[in-house]
């Protein structure tokens, strides 16, 4: 097995008393594409807000690359990092939203360029370079000095990823990245996904696109009220599912 | 009525108005400058989450709003003096309309913070920026140009405040057209140009305001 990136163990969060994730063990293994399904609540979007510290989270740990993320052991007591340390740990992840979420007053190079600027504080030309190479990669090179509004739903999901990818992350997590697209949008976004998967990026991603899990993830997550209630390769999953959690869900779930 | 309208004695000390409406300006923008930025930080601390930062900026807003600016400008004037706090009139009103323009920004920037959505910050987060760099890169550029209609009138209002500086002799436009009327006895026709430039003026800012909010609009 290839090198392990990312570990997650017994990681617990909970909203006032609701708790969301009662204790996840899952390791990552560098190149793997895993999509993480299972019904709406189950705590998918949490999961991957927790990997990259949108969220604090009460029990267990994260660990990239053998660093712990967001908190750090002070004597017997478990301490956030501080604001610094926890941006730097989020640029080694990067993530793709819903809703695009592109900075509407910025061309789509700007959007791209901002945190090699910001983060990596890279000198301007070499940061417009980079960020020209992937918005040509995402297949948007012509449109790099539109701004959001001038852009369809599909373009600015593709800028969104462009913007992640080019912080040349470890790991990219993906929340239902096409959801909020209309259905003849989907295809272009999937079709960069694919592509990163193909190049070896490692990811998370969040899907309720059954089919598209089943041809490009290495392995399957089915998230069930809060706990991994499966974990294996797309095909034993989907072809023979060991739980009748899962049979039900995937029952459910449309594969178009 | 024997009153006939003559205006020969309001022209002939029109550079006195036109002095008069330069200080009016000249103290409105230094004051809505520093109001500015007082109004951004108070913004910023009522929408925190630390009550330590909500509590005294909400506290400010709420008391500088319920106190008319007159009772300021006489307070800064007259009784800061006695406390020891000694600055000249133009200094006092200064401070005094850049507190009061900082309450009332706040209010206006505060609106403009809380329509922008939660997604951005998060969207830049993700990246790695801190906390600091997306209120700077991210989330104000987009809350001024939320604000900059509601920001116009806001404006307005507070250059037309510049005329209270008046009651402490600040030589601005109001305390010149009185100075002229008494000189001159001419009440209607001074306080007629007056009017005149007060609202050619704030025609001026509108115009000005509307301009600049074409300009920063995002292209769609
Ligand atoms: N900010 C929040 N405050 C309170 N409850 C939340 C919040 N975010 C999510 N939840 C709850 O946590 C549970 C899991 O949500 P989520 O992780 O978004 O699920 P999924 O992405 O699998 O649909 C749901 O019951 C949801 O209502
Ligand atoms: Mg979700």
């Amino acid at each position: 097995m290839s090198k392990t990136i990312l570990e997650i163990e017994g990681l617990r969060k909970t909203y006032g008393s609701l708790e969301v994730l009662k204790g996840i063990d899952c390791a990552v293994h560098e190149g793997e594409v895993i999509a993480i399904i299972g019904s709406s609540g189950s705590g998918k979007t949490t999961l991957l807000r927790c990997i990259n510290m949108l969220e604090d989270f009460e029990g267990g740990t994260i660990r990239l690359d053998g660093e712990e993320i967001g908190y750090h052991a002070e004597g017997s007591m478990r301490r956030r990092k501080s604001e610094k340390d926890i941006a730097r740990q989020r640029a080694l992840t990067g993530m793709a939203f819903q809703q695009f979420n592109l900075f509407p007053h910025m061309t789509a190079e700007a959007n791209v360029m901002l945190g090699l600027l910001k983060v990596k504080r890279l000198p301007k030309d070499e940061a417009r370079a980079i960020a020209l190479k992937w918005l040509d990669r995402v297949g948007l090179g012509d449109r790099a000095g539109h701004f959001p509004g001038q852009l369809s739903g599909g373009q600015q999901q593709r800028v969104a990823i462009a913007r992640a990818i080019a912080m040349n992350p470890r790991l990219m997590l993906f929340d239902e990245v096409t959801s909020a697209l209309d259905p003849e949008l989907v295809g272009e976004v999937l079709q960069v996904i694919k592509g990163l998967a193909a190049d070896g990026m490692t990811m998370l991603l969040v899907t309720h696109e059954m089919r598209f899990a089943y041809e490009v993830a290495s392995r399957v997550i089915f998230m069930n009220q809060g706990v991994i209630g499966e974990d294996g390769n797309p095909r034993e999953m989907f072809v023979a599912p060991k739980t009748e959690r899962l049979a039900d869900f995937l029952k459910t779930s449309s594969f178009n | 009525m024997g009153y006939t309208l003559n205006f020969a004695v309001v022209w002939r000390n029109f550079d006195r108005l036109l002095e008069g409406l330069a200080l009016s300006l000249g103290l409105a923008v230094i004051s809505i400058l520093i109001g500015a930025a007082i109004g951004l930080a108070v913004a910023f601390a009522l929408i925190s989450k630390y009550r330590a930062a909500s509590w005294p900026a909400t506290a400010y807003v709420t008391l500088i709003r319920n106190l008319p600016i007159l009772v300021l400008v006489l307070f800064a004037y007259f009784a800061l003096p006695q406390m020891g706090v000694r600055l000249d009139k133009v200094e006092s009103f200064v401070a005094v309309l850049a507190i009061y323009s900082g309450a009332y920004l706040a209010e206006v920037f505060r609106a403009g913070l809380l329509s922008i959505p939660k997604g951005l910050t998060e969207a830049g987060l993700a990246i790695g920026l801190t906390p600091i760099q997306i209120r700077t890169t991210i989330i104000a550029p987009l809350m001024l140009r939320n604000v900059l209609p509601s920001m116009s009138s806001t404006i307005i209002s507070l250059f037309k405040d510049t005329s209270l500086a008046a009651a402490i002799a600040v030589p601005e436009l109001t305390f010149q057209a009185r100075k002229i009327n008494v000189e001159s006895f001419r009440v209607i026709e001074t306080w007629i140009v007056a009017s005149a430039l007060y609202v050619a003026t704030c025609a001026l800012i509108a115009a000005l305001m509307r301009r600049i909010e074409r300009r920063l609009a995002l292209p769609r």
